[in-house]
């Protein structure tokens, strides 16, 4: 089972690099882009060894307490059971 | 007395603060591997610079989960002085020894320069040879030296006097201009509540020497030494 987590800065956070590539599209020429924001994505691929329910709560453990920084990261956590 | 450093995978600066330590400041000073679940006999610990796993994740972020760290922390609880630089201020964020935490610099560029910083507060064991308002030349390394903390936390580091070290220009002004990483209030270094662990982005160790450009930054390592002689005498 895979599961994808998101983890994004905060929206109080300042991000640079996502600045840094909204201007750069800007100047190649992209129109009607408003905002730009960098995050990660991390692919999870869980053994068959936990149920449904015992893999979201390991995944959403593993986000919140190593994968993203409470402090500064918002995380969402998809997996591949729930489409 | 012993100090500790400890070294991770990827830390650099461990060898440049063995040496201030002990050739500088002429003290008894030990690496601590980050595999130990001891900090053994050491009676102050420094996390050195560096790209503990090479930064991977976020900087700090693994280095935090070390064997070490366990032993670090419960020094830490009993009191004992821990000291982070750079990579190592990063870390005890991460491990939430110390609140908040370092993001990427405002403009995005690696800083490798001389800058000022502005002692804050004396009343700590790193700082308590300095004066109030004493101006510090040392260098700066990091990609990731913003500080940044939520409003609430903030405001409880400046009503509890633990903003240490702030980014100051060479007469010790607070502006803008002399802020090279864009943190929140200046912020170059902070303590917790107790003020037995500090935390800074400057490197101190390498302006312990005069020949290098600087020797402000031994100030603090004689202020950990005079703390960890007062403790000696005391017990």
């Amino acid at each position: 089972m895979k599961a994808k987590i998101y983890v994004t800065l905060k929206p109080s956070v300042l991000d640079p690099q996502g600045k840094a590539i909204h201007h750069a599209v800007e100047t190649i020429g992209y129109r009607g882009i408003e905002d730009v924001r960098q995050g990660k994505y991390f692919i999870v691929t869980v053994d068959g060894s936990l149920s449904p329910d015992e893999a979201r709560a390991e995944v959403e453990r593993l986000a919140r307490d190593v994968l993203a920084n409470p402090i500064i990261e918002d995380f969402r956590v998809e997996l591949d059971s729930d489409s | 007395m012993k100090f500790g450093v400890v070294m991770f995978p990827g830390s650099n600066c461990d060898h440049d603060t063995y040496h201030v330590i002990s050739k500088v400041i002429g003290q008894p000073v030990d690496f601590i591997w980050h595999r130990q679940n001891t900090v053994a006999d050491c009676d102050a610990v420094i996390l050195p610079g560096g790209f503990s796993y090479g930064d991977y994740l976020r900087t700090g972020a693994i280095a935090r989960f070390s064997p070490v760290m366990g032993a670090v922390k419960e020094f830490a609880s009993r009191g004992g002085l821990v000291m982070g630089i750079c990579n190592g201020f990063q870390i005890l964020c991460e491990a939430g020894l110390l609140p908040g935490a370092l993001l990427r610099n405002k403009n995005l560029r690696f800083i490798c320069d001389h800058i000022n910083i502005r002692v804050e507060a004396t009343d700590t064991p790193y700082t308590n040879r300095c004066q109030r308002g004493q101006v510090l030349s040392v260098p700066i390394a990091h990609g990731d030296g913003n500080y940044f903390c939520d409003a609430e936390t903030l405001a409880e580091l400046q009503r509890e006097n633990r903003i240490i070290f702030r980014y100051s220009d060479a007469n010790g002004n607070l502006s803008a201009d002399a802020n090279p990483n864009g943190s929140l209030d200046n912020i170059a270094g902070i303590c917790n509540r107790e003020r037995n662990v500090l935390g800074m982005m400057p490197h101190p160790e390498r302006a312990s020497e005069q020949l290098l450009g600087s020797s402000d930054g031994r100030i603090i390592f004689y202020s950990l030494a005079d703390t960890l002689a007062e403790l000696a005498k005391a017990s």
